[in-house]
């Protein structure tokens, strides 16, 4: 079935693209971009004073299926993709059991295909049981579909270990997602040490804990040439260190979370609000201003979510006891439009940049560019379309999103996937 | 009448507040003094002393400060991590809502708690101490018992020597000294400090001989020996030669200067025999003032002359 988008504003940096025209879909695949096209049957969907780009990437979600089903399943979790206008999830491996062998990566691949509304691409674990201890099949894994590898959650925390992670990986010209905490010197910390660690009585997780676990793994890439991905950079100690690494030419890329970009420790406050809780910690403002910076200029690619979905249950605990973590696929978009497209800190091509192109080529997936024969994954944006976050407006199975309460401006209203609808009207699309 | 509904953190009460509830303190403490230790004014009111960190002499003042104004005070003890895999604070908190309680005074070994039962409950809350944060009425009477000693708060200066970042007693007692005009001192190796100790408006020093001929309070806290992360200093010997108070130690203090307490006391730790038992320590003043203090602060949050109750 053809499908022609009409009127948007077409967006894509990859090919130069920043103008009003039509895209024609046709199985799955772009046919023609241009001005003025017609199609003689099928969808018209008209997107005069919307922007077209290619489908969001989010490579840093926790979908929690297996095992933590009433957190989040693939089928809800994709289901928040779409309504955040993503057409493509990278699942982390700290599920349950981790996601450490062929076989279940298998699990993920199957089941993402038979109740994903978006792509899902698995990303496997480092170490067997994200243990720290020996290395998992991670060539089995390639086989069966893993796109990246990481002990998200824990970290390699043993530098040796890291080390054959790395040569080890680096066989199959994969990439290796740094978790970016020393856990000797984080101790266990849920806020930043500082001012708020300081005034609320709560252990201190400081910058240099993530400052020495991102300065180490960039020497193990110098030393082993893998690839390295550094996850939810928090600090500008740390974007130093990236920058200082990409000025050496080291093959390292890193993401910053909307959550570290847009609050900061002093968001949190004597109410002890454990949806502000997370790893690594909301940090100082000079911190936030230093990664909006960064990502401005390059020197952090891409955003990436860390959708950490948590149970209401859990969340409510004291705030020493809940997990950590914040819901993030629903909200990143209208969060990038609001703070940084809106007040002129990226443009639009800077947010497919940061949103949809680097993610892909921080892991190596599939280029999705605006070109006849490319795969149709688009992504449709309502730039003034008005969000109020609340409870009931995620299609996520948690509501724990530090952005509660919060009125933003724009937000994706259609999503295809390889020419299917994901969201269609701002409706998520039932398979 | 205070202004705010709860006793949380030193945050929740003014410079008036505090003076009022010392002021009412001195009052209570003349009734603790005579032969029959009881006032009718809080009669028919329910006080719940919820504690889930186990402390004997912070529970039994609260309960005989609420007893002694004829409050229904009924003790609750448990563990918090029992309420992991039980029973949610939310849920003991409505739980205990609906039984229509008055004020509830939690201990809890995580920061915060009060605030969580603020939010489920009707009560007034007063905050025991809650994990690393703060522990208000422990400042209040340890004003109290200073203002007693020394005649004035203002321009106090009171070092506190020890484990700063974990202790709430800190945590109340230096925000409590600069709301009075006193200047707080933080005394021990950077080991035991919290991250920015400035923000909460305290100087820092790490040699306690340093800062000892300055002081006119020595404030010494309880030295925690059970700690799984890792002792922040070599032996105790070393801390005790480094930030132990001594006879030594007490000749170099200024002739009226004291020392307190919150206890409950490590001898031969931070303090030794011969300081624990001397006229210039004030450990027992502390106790003492303890349960007037809290009637105070019972007594103002549940409505004071205006709940028809009168001292």
């Amino acid at each position: 079935m053809a499908l022609l988008l009409k009127g948007g504003r077409i967006v894509d940096p990859q090919t130069g693209l920043d103008a009003v025209g039509d895209i024609v879909v046709r199985d799955g695949r772009i046919v023609e971009v241009g001005q003025d096209l017609e199609i003689a049957k099928g969808q018209v969907i008209e997107c005069a004073e919307k922007i077209v780009v290619p489908g969001l990437v989010d490579i840093h979600t926790h979908l929690r299926e297996p095992g933590f089903e009433y957190k989040e399943t693939i089928e809800s979790g994709t289901r928040a993709a779409a309504h955040g206008g993503f057409t493509t999830v990278c699942a982390m491996p700290n599920t349950s059991p981790v996601t450490d062998s062929g076989s279940k990566v298998r699990f993920i691949v199957e089941r993402a295909a038979e109740r994903g509304v978006v792509r899902v691409h698995p990303i496997g674990s480092c170490t067997a049981g994200q243990k720290g201890e020996a290395l998992a099949e991670i060539g089995d894994m390639v086989r069966e579909g893993a796109v990246a590898f990481s002990d998200d959650g824990r970290g390699v925390q043993d530098a040796g270990m890291m080390r054959r992670v790395m040569d080890y990986a680096k066989t199959f010209g994969t990439t290796v997602i740094s978790h970016c905490e020393d856990e000797s010197l984080a101790a266990g910390g849920v806020v930043n040490e500082g001012v708020v660690s300081t005034r609320l009585g709560l252990a201190g997780w400081p910058a240099a804990a993530e400052e020495t676990a991102v300065a180490r793994d960039i020497r193990l890439c110098e030393l082993t040439g893998c690839r390295l991905h550094l996850a939810h950079l928090s600090t500008a100690g740390s974007v130093a260190l990236v920058r200082d690494a990409k000025e050496r030419g080291l093959p390292v890329t890193a993401e910053v979370t909307p959550h570290h970009l847009f609050l900061t420790e002093d968001d949190i406050d004597p109410a002890y609000d454990t949806n502000l809780k997370m790893n690594p910690p909301l940090r100082t403002a000079a911190d936030r201003e230093a990664l909006v910076a960064a990502l401005v200029d390059g020197t952090v690619d891409c955003i990436a979510t860390d959708h950490a979905p948590h149970a209401a249950h859990e969340k409510e605990l004291e705030f020493e006891l809940a997990p950590y973590g914040t819901t993030g696929l629903e909200t990143a978009l209208s969060l990038v439009v609001t703070n940084l497209v809106g007040p002129g800190l990226l443009d639009w091509t800077g947010m497919v940049r940061v949103m949809a192109v680097a993610p892909r080529a921080a892991l190596g997936l599939p280029e999705v560019r605006f070109e006849p024969g490319a795969v149709a994954d688009i992504t449709v944006i309502d730039p003034e379309a008005r969000v109020e976050v609340t409870r009931g407006w995620f299609e996520s199975a948690s509501a724990n999103s530090a952005f509660l309460g919060m009125r933003l401006l724009g937000k994706a209203t259609d999503v295809l996937v390889e020419g299917r609808f994901a969201l269609r009207g701002g409706k998520v699309a039932d398979r | 009448m205070l202004s705010n509904r709860h006793i949380m953190t030193m945050d929740d009460l003014s410079t008036e507040d505090i003076s009022l509830i010392l002021d009412t303190a001195e009052s209570f403490k003349e009734v603790n003094e005579r032969r029959i230790k009881k006032l009718p004014t809080l009669r028919g009111r329910t006080v719940i002393n919820l504690f889930l960190e186990p402390s004997t002499r912070t529970r039994t003042s609260f309960e005989i400060a609420a007893k002694r104004l004829s409050a229904d005070a009924i003790n609750m003890t448990g563990s918090a991590s029992a309420t992991v895999k039980g029973e949610s604070l939310r849920d003991t908190a409505k739980t205990l809502s609906a039984m229509a309680c008055d004020l509830i005074v939690v201990r809890h070994k995580y920061a915060g708690a009060p605030q969580v039962l603020a939010e489920c409950m009707d009560a007034h809350v007063i905050n025991g101490g809650d994990g690393k944060h703060q522990h208000p009425t422990q400042a209040l009477l340890d004003l109290f018992t200073m203002r007693a000693h020394t005649g004035r708060l203002e321009g106090l200066k009171v070092g506190i020597v020890g484990d700063i970042s974990h202790s709430r007693v800190a945590g109340s007692l230096v925000p409590a000294l600069v709301k009075v005009g006193a200047s707080p001192v933080v005394i021990g190796p950077p080991t035991l400090m919290p991250a920015r100790p400035d923000v909460l408006g305290a100087e820092v020093s790490h040699t306690l001989d340093d800062v000892l001929p300055e002081l006119d309070v020595v404030y010494l806290l309880r030295v925690q020996m059970e700690r799984s992360e890792g002792m922040p200093f070599p032996s105790v010997r070393e801390y005790a030669s480094l930030y132990g108070m001594n006879a030594t130690r007490l000749e170099r203090m200024k002739p009226d200067a004291i020392v307190m307490h919150p206890g409950p006391m490590n001898r031969g730790v931070e303090i030794s025999s011969a300081v624990a038992d001397s006229e210039r320590t004030v450990v027992l003043d502390q106790v003492n003032a303890g349960v007037a203090v809290r009637m105070a602060a019972m007594y103002l949050l549940l409505g004071g002359a205006d709940s028809g109750a009168a001292a």
